[in-house]
C-alpha cells in the first residue's frame, strides 16, 4: 500500500529539512566569530540535498530526499585590520566568519516552510490510512 | 473467493490503488521542492483508467503476454511554468493543491467502497 510511501518519503524530507535547519542554527550562532588566521575561521555551512537514488518501493516509484553532506561554502570572510585584538596575527589582521545572516534567516523560513509541508502531507495521509482502516463498519 | 470481491469492489478498489500511488508520487515532490535538478513528476488519471478498462484485452492464446495496468507506464514529468535556477520543476502551490485534491478523491472511493461493502454485509445477514 502506498499511503505509507508517503510516510517514508515525507520521513526523509524531515530529516533532510532538520539537518537544513540544523546548520542554519550552526551558522547563526557562529556568525560573530572571529579568528587569527584565515584557514581556522568558521565558514558558512550548507546541505547539499539529493534524490535518493533507491525508491523505497517500486524500481520507478516516488524517491525521498537525502542529505549528500555538509559543505563549508564560499569565499573567506572578511579580514580587519584590528593590532589590539588578543587574536591578532602577525601583521595585525583578525579574520571574520563569512556567515550571511540576512541569508540565513531567509534559509531558515525555507527550511521550516519546507518541513511543513512534509508534516501537512504526512497527516493527510495518515487521516486517509485511518479512514481506510475502518471500511465497512 | 477472493477474485470474486475483486471484481464486486472492482473500479472504487482500483481508484483508491491509483491514488494512494498518486499520493506518493505528489508527496515525493513535495519532499524534494529544494532537490536541486529534481523534476517534478505525476500520473494522468484520464490514462490510467483507459489502461486499467484495457485491461480486459483477451488472453487467446497461452503464450500471449498478460496486459498487466501498471502504473508507472502513465507517470509523466510536469512541465515547469516557470525556469528556477537550480533546475528543480517543483511548484509548490501546485502541489499542494494536487495533494489536497488527490486525497480527497480517495475518500470519496472511500466512501463508495464503503457503501458497497455495507450493501454486502445486509445481503449476508439478511434482516
Amino acid at each position: 500500500m502506498s499511503l505509507e510511501g508517503v510516510m517514508r518519503v515525507s520521513g526523509s524530507a524531515l530529516a533532510a529539512h532538520t539537518t537544513w535547519l540544523d546548520t542554519v542554527a550552526s551558522n547563526l550562532a557562529n556568525s560573530e566569530v572571529v579568528s587569527g588566521s584565515a584557514g581556522d575561521v568558521y565558514r558558512s555551512r550548507q546541505p547539499i540535498f539529493a534524490t535518493m537514488t533507491k525508491p523505497f518501493g517500486d524500481p520507478k516509484g516516488a524517491v525521498g530526499v537525502t542529505v549528500e553532506g555538509v559543505v563549508e561554502m564560499g569565499p573567506p570572510g572578511r579580514k580587519e585590520y584590528a593590532p589590539n585584538h588578543t587574536l591578532a596575527d602577525g601583521d595585525g589582521y583578525i579574520y571574520h566568519s563569512n556567515v550571511n545572516t540576512v541569508e540565513e534567516m531567509a534559509n531558515m523560513i525555507a527550511a521550516s516552510r519546507s518541513y511543513q509541508n512534509s508534516v501537512e502531507a504526512m497527516n493527510t495521509a495518515k487521516q486517509l490510512l485511518v479512514q481506510t482502516l475502518s471500511l465497512g463498519r | 473467493m477472493s477474485a470474486q470481491f475483486g471484481s464486486i469492489l472492482g473500479k472504487q478498489a482500483q481508484g483508491l490503488y491509483f491514488h494512494a500511488q498518486r499520493a506518493e508520487l505528489l508527496a515525493a515532490n513535495i519532499a524534494n521542492a529544494e532537490t536541486p535538478g529534481y523534476r517534478a513528476r505525476d500520473v494522468d488519471f484520464r490514462s490510467a483508467l483507459r489502461t486499467a478498462s484495457a485491461d480486459r484485452m483477451v488472453q487467446s492464446h497461452d503464450q500471449h503476454m498478460p496486459s498487466n495496468s501498471r502504473f508507472n507506464t502513465n507517470v509523466f514529468y510536469r512541465e515547469p511554468a516557470q525556469a528556477s535556477i537550480n533546475s528543480n520543476t517543483v511548484d509548490m502551490p501546485k502541489e499542494q493543491t494536487a495533494y489536497a485534491e488527490n486525497a480527497l478523491r480517495y475518500q470519496v472511493n472511500l466512501r463508495f467502497l464503503d457503501g458497497k461493502i455495507k450493501g454486502l454485509m445486509l445481503a449476508l445477514r439478511g434482516d
